[in-house]
């Protein structure tokens, strides 16, 4: 098992503290079959990847994909970005992806039954970009992002909450209840997902097709109430992105998979992790 | 944040999404920070395929680097020693710790605060 980024500095107040679905995460971005196809996928000499995650949190999954890339998409060059509406998040996943991960770091995380130890990370260092205050991908530009991480806020609720403006952040919180009514409102963020727990999820989807480069591939988290199958049957029939690309005739098409998934009840998975790719026809 | 961040950036603005003028954004009263990391020429390699050159250069030039090739290098140009140095104090060295990253369509202009950038909008633009 690849040892797991440290987030003891991470103040989980207002931050989502990594539960069952970030660990999925982690397990399914360093599964063999994962693993395999990633490495295919973006094998030397091609350019480096940019590595974008979205609404980061403590930037565990980010800082876990980072600092494993050697196994896991058989390269180190790469490069990272985050984003998140809380800026205690931003400054938390920029510490979380500059923190070296090894085993000692984070003794706890780390069960030492049968973990390798872990391999030197091979030179290349200090690959985190920036943590950007944003919300979803909003501030990246078309067609920059090779892989794109997300573990959307997926709990259905009877309403998603306000997005949080600039100005939410300029003053300090005066009296306890209104810092407590800030960190609650803060933490809502992290889970409240809306009809069916999708309605931030389907607006992050469609920005896919903007912002991944044309190699790119995306992670999303799903629960069996955000109902997955229908999620990757829809994406496959998606028609945006498809055009003006490559070099004469070359036809493309979406594509979308289970890529892991944990718990199984009546026959459902409880949590799913779908990749969505295109490729040529 | 590092400076190449902004090769990665646009502005939030729905209504700028598709004008070209909302890239590069343009940093205003940037403070720089040089955090010092071992030259990795072939990390430099295979970021510049990844780069969009006129961006960087539009950046560089504003900030009073004076160094950045005006072509994008390729062939030979990528063993000149002196060059990947350079663009590794531009790309992966120099961080922008305070200021603001402006659009050059509709004028909005973001706050970078300890090397954050808030790209949350006023409620006005959202």
């Amino acid at each position: 098992m690849l040892p797991t980024p440290c987030t003891a500095h991470v103040p989980f107040d207002t931050i989502y503290e990594p539960a069952e679905d970030s660990y999925l995460f982690l397990d399914t971005l360093s599964s063999a079959s994962e693993t395999a196809w990633l490495t295919q996928h973006f094998a030397a000499p091609n350019p480096s990847p940019t590595i974008l995650e979205v609404g980061s949190g403590s930037g565990v999954v980010l800082a876990f994909l980072v600092a494993h890339s050697p196994t896991i998409l058989g390269r180190a060059d790469v490069l990272s970005l985050a984003t998140d509406l809380n800026r205690t998040a931003c400054l938390a996943t920029r510490e979380t992806t500059t923190t070296p991960t090894t085993n000692a770091s984070n003794p706890a995380a780390a069960p030492a039954s049968h973990s390798p130890s872990p391999r030197a990370n091979p030179a290349i260092k200090s690959t985190h970009l920036a943590s950007v205050q944003s919300n979803l991908a909003a501030a990246c530009k078309p067609g920059s992002i090779d892989i794109l991480l997300f573990n959307p806020p997926y709990v259905p609720t009877d309403a998603v909450p306000r997005a949080p403006t600039a100005a939410d952040f300029d003053a300090d919180p005066q009296s306890r209840s209104e810092q407590f009514e800030r960190e609650s409102y803060l933490l809502s963020l992290t889970y409240a997902g809306g009809r069916d727990g999708m309605e931030i999820t389907e607006r992050l989807l469609a920005d896919l097709p903007r912002v991944l480069s044309p190699r790119g591939v995306g992670y999303v988290l799903l629960c069996a109430q955000n109902r997955p199958r229908e999620v990757v049957e829809r994406i496959r029939g998606w028609t945006e992105g498809l055009e003006s690309e490559g070099e004469g005739t070359t036809r493309r098409r979406w594509c979308a998979e289970m890529a892991g998934f944990s718990g199984t009840k009546a026959g459902w998975e409880k949590l799913v992790i779908v990749r969505v790719w295109r490729e040529d026809l | 944040m590092k400076l190449l961040t902004a090769n990665f950036l646009t502005c939030a603005v729905k209504g700028c999404k598709a004008a070209a003028s909302s890239y590069p954004l343009h940093f205003k009263d940037a403070e720089l920070e040089l955090q010092e990391i071992d030259f990795q020429p072939e990390f430099i390699h295979n970021i510049i395929p990844r780069i969009d050159w006129e961006g960087l250069r539009v950046m560089a030039n504003e900030l009073g680097f004076p160094k950045i090739p005006d072509l994008k290098p390729e062939g030979d140009a990528l063993n000149d020693e002196q060059t990947m140095r350079d663009l590794h104090r531009v790309l992966l060295e120099t961080h922008v710790m305070e200021g603001r990253l402006c659009c050059g369509n509709c004028g909005h202009e973001y706050m970078i605060k300890e090397g954050i950038a808030n790209f949350l909008l006023p409620s006005h633009l959202v």
